[in-house]
């Protein structure tokens, strides 16, 4: 955006400031909807008038950009503008604007505007940016951070304040009170540290609420009982991880606990004596506060802790029953009572891995086994007897247990395991927004596996020609003479040799026949279109198309995985396996094919993302990302449809190419040249304009394309 | 056949052979972790071939040497690759004064002296090459050597041992149906915290506490496994750390060089085990 300043004079004609009235149509199309008769552009314009052409510019460019966003927020920017640009350079303006905008998308626009407002302090905060940590930088580190010191897995999440609910933990968005950048990032280890500690040493394992509840100054008694247990955690961590202590204690800068605090740094004390510390120094002691200390919430942790207790020992009893109906599937379950014991009962050490046994014979339990009863002797101390009794068909539980997860994805986004988060590209903003778009994988209902014989009957000359040609792109073995090194000795290029010494000409050192064998290194992933708009006849020929092309693809042996996609909103991306690379294929991947239904909408960035992604994890010289497609990108209720889908889509083509995967894309839409050489690039598509010869088409694309 | 001939044929039978076939003269440090032992020795004695399975760095290749040494036979290691051919395997005509001579390759070698062939990381090698163990493994116990002209038949002192690492293979890497029924398989893992703890010591003369150090480290990044690493630190890579620390390298630097770097090199993670390892020590 920043603009060469010294023009020369007819240049700076041509780029003279705008006037009032210019300035005002120009606001009044772009803030049309947030407009009314009492509220008009007129004062903005006037506002605006005195600024230079340049900042007009960058003022009714970004003014658009954000109404397509939120007029509101547009119309507050556009009053702002002419103050904050004279105090800030336009780099910082951008990031200023994009900071605010991506607080819109998350938390709404009260929040958004606010952070437009607060432009004081978005400038304090980039000048401390140099020095400060950010979430963003942080998490993926101290994720693996948090994920190695073992206990219960927890999640990191960014928040306004520091604390755990024992199964995630969470972080202010950015530190800056220290001085420099690597002394905010101790600051959020040891934070993330001291939060890992709770939930793994049991700080939550008492009832806090409870027993808080008796004092007439509960938040003075949870502070005393937050720095105790603060105490006693850095007693452990200096005996656990003696390196971090170190650092610790320059966080720490001199605030020492008192003496009375000495029994909580003993190996063998628990949450227990720190409440009982509370009690006998209620009235004699006011607690520092440490740096690094951040917040207690013990309602939501409890809430949390004890919804985790019951449904772990729901899970623990059914995984038991369900070994024991895997080991003798006709013994009733009543036999099953008290057959299981623990090895290895330590009380407080559950680091060591706990044995389970089955009439005193140990037993090789599953990993979701051992992480339940890890996570079970980290709440309650060690596993009482009765979660050892098996319980309840596990069969029937799972299934409810999916019901159940079934209903989060619709109402929390973004909450469970399965979904995966991905940018999107907003061309408007040229930025990413984050974390935009939600995506889960799911299979494809299996349909009638007599689609695909009847299909392969249908084209059956077709097919049989197919799979010769095919077979002629298989490589061959072939044996190259006159090498440096191989299995066999050139008797031809021996003799010449011979006679090239007698003859004194220098001796060539190629005399071996080498087996060179063809190989055909190439992965391809095919992304088909599974929106609504593919119903009937283009469904029918993108099934037909898919299995006759693996059938040709089998012949030829290279690795193909097939996927479809179609999605309703952001929220709701969704993406169909077909079939994976390691899948065979096999009669579960025929009735898939033959299930492939039109679903709703073609939100294709972010499926290409995702696809491109799990192509990527693959180990190939060649990878093909191999799009089937009837349209344009759309998608409901958003700006998605139109230029904003094409620019996302071409953006993530981008970065797949990036990554060495070679995008392409097989049409039936007949206006197609007017938006796939922007997505794809001139050459990297084709259109087929009769959906009939799809079928046979697309293993002949495929053909063409890797041979 | 010349006198001089005759010698620079058996100058180029030591060369090609002494890189790979030993005698194990010393015992080689080994701790049983189950009854490996014991079913290697029923396999020997029943002239099964033998596949190690585990992960890299828990022991497999000590374990043969080990075996070797306690059989008291000779020791063929192939480190298997994706260029490695039946030719490497079996042998082939090299060119001497005007003359081809066929040089023995050291399975077939192994299979004369009736000695233990060891395979290293089997699947790193081609299909078609796998192929030419298969009369060997069964019990035919035969080697056609085609090119030579001659049929090996190993005697009852001979054995075939291959390594596979069933954890991080891609699909392509496989090893065959057809192969792998033929061997008896051996499953390694890391050993318990107790008994790593006496290797590491043992191995690099590190103080006790220094060993349960490492120990935790190496419990942390198999916490990391599926999480960002393909494979937590094995125990090989504990003791280059803790022989790196016995020669007075500061224990991050060395925890960094013998762990991380070995582990990873994605930056997240390496700073992410590096932060692991300064809370330890």
């Amino acid at each position: 955006m920043s603009l060469p300043r010294r023009c020369s004079d007819t240049a700076a004609a041509a780029r003279a400031p705008l006037g009032a009235a210019q300035l005002e149509k120009k606001l009044d199309d772009a803030l049309d909807a947030v407009l009314s008769a009492r509220r008009t552009a007129q004062p903005l314009a006037l506002n605006l008038a005195p600024l230079e052409r340049e900042l007009q510019d960058f003022t009714l460019h970004w003014v658009a950009v954000i109404a397509r966003t939120n007029g509101e927020l547009a119309y507050q920017f556009a009053s702002l503008a002419p103050t904050v640009l004279h105090k800030i350079d336009l780099s910082s303006a951008e990031a200023w604007i994009i900071h605010a905008m991506d607080t819109f998308d998350r938390e709404g626009l009260y929040r958004g505007s606010a952070e437009l407002k607060n432009v004081d302090a978005f400038i304090r905060a980039a000048h401390e940016h140099a020095q400060a940590a950010t979430f963003e930088d942080a998490n993926n580190v101290l994720g693996l951070f948090i994920c190695g010191l073992a206990g219960r897995r927890l999640k990191l999440e960014a928040g306004s304040e520091a604390y755990t609910d024992t199964e995630s933990i969470h972080l202010p968005a950015r530190i800056a009170s220290e001085a420099s950048r690597q002394r905010n990032f101790l600051m959020y280890k040891a934070m993330a540290t001291h939060l890992w500690a709770q939930a793994r040493y049991g700080t939550f394992n008492v009832d806090l609420p409870g027993k808080l509840a008796v004092y007439a100054d509960a938040e003075h008694a949870l502070a005393l009982y937050h720095y105790f247990e603060t105490v006693r955690i850095d007693a452990i961590i200096s005996r656990e991880l003696p390196g971090l202590a170190r650092e610790l204690s320059v966080l720490r800068a001199g605030v020492d606990p008192p003496a009375g605090c000495s029994r909580l740094e003993k190996p063998e004390a628990t949450a227990a004596d720190s409440l009982a510390l509370v009690t006998e120094l209620y009235a004699k002691f006011t607690p520092p506060r440490l740096s690094y200390m951040g917040t207690m919430q013990p309602d939501i942790a409890q809430a949390v802790r004890n919804a985790r207790v019951a449904r772990e020992k729901k899970e623990l009893r059914a995984e038991l029953a369900d070994i024991l109906e895997k080991k003798a599937p006709d013994q009733s379950l009543q036999q099953g009572a008290a057959r299981y014991s623990i090895a290895n009962e330590s009380n407080n050490d559950v680091s060591g891995g706990i044995e389970l046994s089955l009439d005193g014979e140990p037993l090789a339990a599953s990993e979701h086994v051992d992480e339940l009863l890890q996570s079970i002797a980290q709440d309650l101390g060690k596993i009482p007897d009765d979660y050892l009794l098996p319980a309840g068909k596990s069969a029937n539980r799972k299934a409810h247990a999916s019901d159940e997860n079934a209903d989060d994805a619709g109402t929390h986004t973004g909450e469970d395991r399965d979904a995966v988060l991905y940018n999107e590209w907003d061309y408007k903003r040229r930025h990413y927004r984050k974390n935009w778009c939600v995506l889960r994988e799911t299979d494809v209902q299996a349909g009638d596996a007599a689609f695909v014989d009847n299909t392969v009957v249908k084209y059956a000359l077709q097919v049989s020609q197919l799979r010769r040609t095919f077979e002629m792109l298989r490589g061959e073995d072939r044996w190259m003479k006159q090498q440096q090194g191989g299995d066999e000795i050139d008797l031809d290029a021996v003799i010449s040799a011979y006679a090239d010494m007698h003859t004194g000409v220098e001796l060539t050192e190629r005399l071996f026949i080498e087996r060179h064998k063809a190989e055909r290194d190439i992965a391809v992933m095919f992304m088909v279109d599974m929106s609504g708009s593919t119903k009937g006849w283009i469904n029918e020929a993108e099934r037909e198309a898919l299995a006759i092309l693996c059938e040709a693809l089998e012949v030829l042996g290279d690795r193909y995985a097939i996927y479809g996609f179609s999605g309703i909103t952001r929220k709701r991306c969704e993406i169909y396996r077909i079939k994976r690379f390691s899948e065979k294929y096999d009669d579960t991947v025929r009735r898939r094919i033959a299930g492939i239904q039109p679903h709703d909408y073609t939100r294709m960035g972010v499926a290409i993302r995702h696809l491109t992604a799990l192509l990527n994890a693959v180990d190939a010289r060649t990878k093909l990302l191999i799009t089937l497609s009837d349209g344009k990108p759309d998608d409901y209720s958003d700006n998605y449809r139109g230029e904003y889908g094409v620019e996302d889509t071409r953006q993530a083509l981008i970065e797949a190419h990036r990554g060495g995967v070679h995008p392409f894309c097989i049409t039936i839409d007949r206006e197609a040249r007017e938006y796939l050489p922007r997505m794809y690039g001139a050459v990297n598509y084709t259109l087929i304009d009769d959906v009939g010869r799809l079928p046979l088409k697309v293993a002949d694309v495929y053909r063409r394309l890797t041979s | 056949m010349t006198k001089t001939l005759a010698s620079e044929i058996s100058a180029l039978h030591a060369r090609t052979q002494k890189s790979a076939a030993r005698m194990i003269e010393r015992e080689p440090y080994y701790e049983p972790i189950g009854s490996e032992i014991a079913l290697f020795e029923a396999a020997y004695a029943s002239q099964i071939p033998v596949l190690l399975k585990g992960p890299t760095g828990c022991g497999k290749t000590r374990f043969t040497e080990y075996m070797a040494w306690r059989l008291k036979r000779p020791l063929f290691t192939v480190s298997c690759h994706d260029d490695l051919t039946a030719a490497d395997l079996i042998g082939r005509y090299l060119i001497t004064n005007n003359e081809t001579v066929w040089v023995d390759g050291p399975l077939a070698h192994a299979v004369r002296c009736g000695g233990i062939c060891y395979l290293d990381e089997i699947v790193e090698a081609r299909k078609d090459t796998t192929v030419v163990i298969h009369p060997l493994a069964d019990d035919r116990r035969i080697l056609p050597m085609e090119k030579h002209g001659e049929l090996l038949h190993a005697p009852k002192e001979f054995l075939l041992a291959m390594s596979y690492n069933p954890g991080y293979q891609s699909v392509l890497k496989e090893l065959k149906q057809s192969t792998r029924q033929r061997f008896v398989g051996i499953e390694f893992a890391y050993p318990g915290a107790a008994l790593e703890k006496k290797i590491i010591m043992t191995e690099t003369a590190v103080a006790p506490d220094i060993a349960d150090k490492l120990i935790r480290l190496a419990e942390m990044t198999r916490n990391l496994k599926g999480n960002g690493l393909d494979e937590g630190a094995s125990t090989r890579l504990l003791v280059h750390a803790g022989k790196l620390l016995a020669r007075g390298i500061p224990a991050h630097a060395a925890c960094v060089s013998a762990v991380a770097e070995a582990l990873t090199d994605d930056a997240d993670m390496l700073r992410a085990i590096n932060e692991l390892a300064t809370s330890l020590f």
